[in-house]
């Protein structure tokens, strides 16, 4: 099939972007959506034109690299899906198709659609971590986790910070990915010592990065590609209320 | 990315109740509060004007109820204006906090999209803004409209503690019946919305209840909205006179 793609080229951070438009002829239904951009790039390059710059790595939608606003929506709209996940035969012959960077103050462009998303790394250095001794590993039946906490620690370690939640919040917000991050780690036993630490210093890092609050669309969960719940939010906001109210210092 | 040292956000600030205002979800948690306030508030005001169906007296009765509820350990009036200090508080501290965050969040997304699709979101979600401020201008024209009687009636019209025919009067003018209508929808958009939004911001919503509050949430905006809008209609079509 032949596919008329728009897509948003921009030189470097400083640089202004602008859409151009290009045609792919050839694209067969089990290509997915990267490789249909890597038969582009190939055609580019072969014309000596610079190819289009975009994040990927494992193609198999558990790394978070990849990442990027198909026709609107992030990782295309497809729910639970990323956009190496995406296959080509969800394309019809002559589509058009419009591919967009994430936009959000903490996330700016750093060439075509690839974003800067070290403010994720920060929210995760604040506080995403628990405190252990190292040495030799410890008897793993020593700290008995129950079966629902580790059920939901799970369900929020499904998380692969791609920032498919801050692309599609119309207050470019990180709750989801930071609620994702404090409810994993919340949720277990080993967890706790760290707990009313952790939520403030995650908030207060999301905060400082110039992320947005949340208005409760739901939005993020919508496109997240590991289907977080937006309850999580709740969950973490529960937390920092504790938090705020009963922490000591330390 | 950081701002200057000055506005960078502490984990721990020292007053416990600077740092729920200082941090965002604290100003959420704020609004929430509030706004729990003010739709307990807006039900019992709903209940209490129902009762003009139960006639002149029992209404006028009501009115003056309000004023007396206390004595003899509160003068007349006393717990009327306790109760509206406490709305005021909350009425401006919600404001406050939306204006607050609404800014933040403008700031945290200067660059638009060309183009990004809604997918989830409800009708009551994208209005909160505009339908918050059409409430704020309600608020006010209804302060001066039915409680001051300085707007919307002919001279010597209006009579304090009259409120069956205040009330008639009041909603015999079409235009300003329209605007109440059109202003109870704003605010059953709001609270379709709102009320969902506090029990999430409180973290009382979990994967399993989450269907059965927004049903609650969206069947109390519902009740709200027809509750109120009985006596204008009622007006209107000449039931009650
Ligand atoms: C007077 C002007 C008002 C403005 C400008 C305003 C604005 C807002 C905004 C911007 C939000 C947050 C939106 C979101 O979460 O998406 C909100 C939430 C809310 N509002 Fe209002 N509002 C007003 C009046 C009211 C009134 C009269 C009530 C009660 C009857 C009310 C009840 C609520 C509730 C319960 C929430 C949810 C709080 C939360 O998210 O936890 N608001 N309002
Ligand atoms: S490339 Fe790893 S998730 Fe898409």
């Amino acid at each position: 099939m032949n596919l008329t793609l728009k897509i948003w080229r921009q030189q470097n951070a400083k640089a202004s972007g602008a859409f151009v438009t290009y045609q792919v002829q050839g694209v067969t239904p089990d290509m997915s959506f990267l490789e249909m951009l890597d038969l582009l790039n190939e055609n580019l390059q072969a014309k000596a034109e610079p190819p289009v710059a975009f994040e990927h790595d494992c193609r198999e939608g558990i790394c978070g690299a990849c990442g990027f606003l198909i026709n609107g929506v992030a990782h295309g709209g497809r729910r639970g899906t990323t956009v190496c996940q995406l296959s080509m035969r969800f394309f019809k012959d002559g589509d058009s198709v419009t591919l967009e960077p994430w936009r959000a103050r903490a996330f700016p462009v750093l060439r075509d659609l690839a974003v800067d998303r070290s403010p994720f790394d920060r929210i995760i250095q604040a506080g995403g971590f628990i405190t252990a001794p190292t040495g030799g590993a410890p008897e793993a039946n020593n700290i008995l986790v129950p079966k629902d906490s580790a059920e939901t620690a799970f369900d929020a370690a499904a998380c692969i910070g791609c920032g498919a939640c801050v692309a599609a919040c119309p207050n470019a917000a990180a709750m989801l990915f930071t609620a994702a991050k404090v409810t994993h780690l919340n949720s277990l036993p080993q967890g706790q010592p760290q707990r009313d630490r952790r939520t403030l210093s995650m908030v207060a890092a999301m905060t400082n990065e110039i992320f947005g609050s949340c208005t409760n669309h739901g939005e993020c969960e919508a496109v997240c590609p590991k289907k977080i719940p937006i309850e999580f939010i709740g969950k973490m906001n529960r937390d920092l209320i504790h938090a705020t109210l009963h922490h000591r210092g330390d | 990315m950081t701002e200057s040292a000055e506005t960078q956000q502490h984990p721990v600030a020292g007053n416990r109740f600077v740092a729920i205002w200082t941090s965002v979800i604290g100003k959420k948690v704020v609004m929430a509060v509030t706004g729990a306030v003010l739709i307990l508030f807006v039900i019992a005001h709903m209940v209490g004007n129902l009762k003009i169906f139960s006639g002149q007296e029992e209404i006028n009765a009501y009115s003056r109820f309000l004023r007396e509820v206390g004595w003899p350990e509160l003068g007349y009036g006393q717990l009327l204006w306790l109760v509206r200090i406490v709305l005021l508080v909350c009425a401006v501290l919600h404001i406050t906090a939306a204006v607050q965050l609404t800014r933040m969040n403008w700031r945290a997304l200067p660059v638009g999209y060309e183009n990004r699709k809604d997918v989830e979101t409800t009708w009551g979600a994208v209005t909160m803004r505009w339908g918050g401020l059409l409430l704020a201008v309600f608020i006010v024209f209804h302060l001066l409209h039915f409680t001051g009687g300085l707007v919307g009636f002919q001279s010597g019209q209006f009579e304090h503690l009259m409120v069956y025919q205040n009330v008639v009067a009041g909603f015999s003018v079409l235009p300003i019946s329209l605007f109440y209508i059109v202003a109870m929808g704003a605010l059953c958009l709001h609270l379709d919305h709102g009320i969902w939004s506090m029990f999430q911001t409180l973290g009382w919503v979990t994967v399993q209840n989450t269907k059965s509050i927004r049903t609650f949430s969206r069947l109390v905006a519902i009740i709200i909205f027809v509750g109120f809008i009985s006596v204008p209609i009622s007006v209107l079509a000449g039931w009650l006179r």
